[in-house]
């Protein structure tokens, strides 16, 4: 294989890594929370995914995909809901507890449904196609992730930039009593945010698992660890961020396969957040605090 | 003698085992600047908050034009047309000024150029900072800003929670006469101030607490030359 395909391949899981990455990311900038169950997120609207098709087999496949993402989104609000929304005025330690609490509840959960064996993904048409381009022939989905990832980012930027509810999403990333001072209910934002962030696990995890098809209960972890990583290389709470430092992971372990470090792709990357947090502890899009005490 | 707009009846805040405020019950009337002076911790700040709905008092009344406004939630009590310059500004340093104004309004559903364009007209320094972001201008500025984002919600009561705090004096001055051009233009004052002279000199009534009670209450000038007054706040040692 030449080194342009393994260049496109790294961009395709940087891409599908990079819709995970931006729903850390928002719960951070927003909560102050590394939400840890956002990983198992994507793979539970993986198992979803086959669950539907195999139960509504006369269901129209866009008509599958939409409702598992409708019930990713349902997930992701529930999870706000329950486990972290109680914990609004407790310690960030103990809302952290809870998220690994429902990392482990939704993993085994998963794990009894599916007896722990690996499920196959259906077939995706269209995206789930052989083409050739650029001398490299893939699944569509390969070449689609990364330009459908910074087509999202560029959509949420501008929604966060030029909206009056993303205006209200910064306000109530800095401060929530002055926001609520403001008439905004906090909640409300809070649970859209978790909404936008399950929204775009589902989709990552269509455009990923349409191309690694064996999914079970611990196919979140490693996608969902990795694209953590990509949020904290980019700059945690910063969208282009979480896409630029997840387009760089999934590049640069693919050039370590391109370069027989297969085995060592894990530590590259992790090699790689060590490096960044030493010399840019923000990220590479961190923000400057340039607050007024 | 007009109405009151805001009616506190026997109002009980605890946080943990303190009482922070005991059994307060006072009165704001429509069109008046009111003032709540006394030292730190005497639980002037907790009224305030418990007015806006943030703070969630043990038991009592809050009366907004008749009706109990206690336990709605913030938001709700926004919209009735009350709104809270909180301490220390809380502008949000990363939105720029004019969008920190455009959240004031965040409730607004009509269009906002005119209450944009009263607030302009109050401090000009803001609309030639409108694209500046919030955490990079001056105390002063902020304080406007502050001000100006809680008009914007057009309220009937807006309450300030130390609005000269950490101000230099000149500007602390601009403040109190811009406080005086707001209540002028019909919106009723609810004050809170370290700097009793000049909160004594600018309000139609005042209320002294201390410790979460009220001690004293009277007409600016009448409390402004009381001796106990003089002693405790105004720094004026008792005549011999």
């Amino acid at each position: 294989m030449n080194i342009m395909s393994y260049l496109i391949r790294g961009l395709a899981t940087g891409g599908q890594f990079a819709l995970v990455a931006i729903g850390y990311t928002m719960v951070y900038g927003i909560l102050k929370l590394i939400n840890f169950a956002h990983g198992e997120l994507f793979m539970v609207s993986g198992i979803l995914m086959i669950y539907i098709v195999a139960d509504l087999p006369t269901l129209p496949i866009w008509l599958a995909i939409a409702l598992m993402v409708v019930l990713t989104v349902f997930i992701g609000f529930l999870i706000e809901k329950f486990a972290y929304s109680p914990l609004r005025s407790a310690p960030r330690m103990s809302v952290m507890i809870s998220a690994i609490g429902v990392s482990y509840l939704l993993q085994n959960l998963v794990s009894y449904v599916t007896g722990g064996l690996s499920k196959q993904f259906p077939d995706i048409p269209v995206i789930g196609e052989s083409v050739r381009f650029l001398g490299v022939k893939d699944k569509l989905t390969v070449f689609l992730s990364p330009v459908i990832a910074l087509v999202l980012m560029v959509i949420l930027v501008l929604i966060i930039n030029h909206t009056k509810f993303g205006m209200s999403m910064r306000a109530v990333s800095k401060d929530f009593e002055t926001s609520q001072l403001m008439g905004i209910k906090i909640n409300r934002v809070i649970s859209i945010t978790f909404a936008i962030g399950a929204f775009l696990a589902a989709t990552g995890s269509i455009l990923y698992f349409a191309k690694n098809t064996g999914i079970n209960h611990l196919s979140g972890a490693n996608p969902g660890l990795k694209a953590f990583i990509a949020a904290v290389v980019g700059g945690i709470g910063s969208v282009p961020g979480a896409v630029v430092g997840a387009l760089i992971i999934g590049v640069v372990e693919s050039l370590a396969k391109a370069f027989g470090l297969a085995d060592f792709s894990d530590v590259i990357s992790f090699a790689l957040l060590i490096i960044i947090l030493v010399v840019k502890p923000t990220g590479i899009f961190g923000e400057k605090t340039t607050e007024k005490v | 003698m007009s109405e009151a707009i805001l009616n506190i009846k026997s109002l009980n805040v605890r946080f943990g085992g303190i009482q922070a405020v005991n059994d307060i019950s006072m009165e704001v009337r429509k069109g008046k600047i009111v003032t709540l002076i006394g030292a730190n911790g005497a639980g002037k700040s907790t009224i305030l908050r418990s007015v806006s709905g943030i703070v969630k008092p043990e038991h009592g009344e809050i009366l907004f034009e008749g009706e109990n406004i206690l336990g709605l939630s913030p938001d709700a009590i926004v919209a009735k047309g009350i709104t809270l310059v909180p301490e220390g500004r809380r502008v949000f340093p990363n939105l720029t000024t004019l969008e920190n104004l455009k959240m004031g309004a965040y409730l607004r559903k009509d269009n906002d150029d005119e209450e944009l364009n009263y607030v302009y007209r109050l401090f000009p320094r803001l609309e030639e900072r409108h694209w500046q972001l919030a955490g990079t201008l001056s105390g002063g500025e902020q304080q406007m800003l502050a001000v100006g984002r809680a008009l914007m919600s057009r309220p009937k009561l807006i309450m300030m929670d130390e609005p000269s705090l950490g101000l230099a004096p000149l500007v602390v001055r601009d403040i109190f006469s811009i406080i005086r051009t707001i209540n002028e233009n019909g919106i009723t004052v609810l004050l809170i101030e370290q700097n009793a002279n000049m909160a004594l000199k600018t309000c139609d009534y005042g209320y002294v607490i201390e410790t979460g009670n009220i001690i004293m209450q009277g007409d600016g000038q009448q409390l402004l030359s009381d001796e106990r007054v003089k002693e405790a706040y105004l720094g004026k040692s008792k005549a011999k």
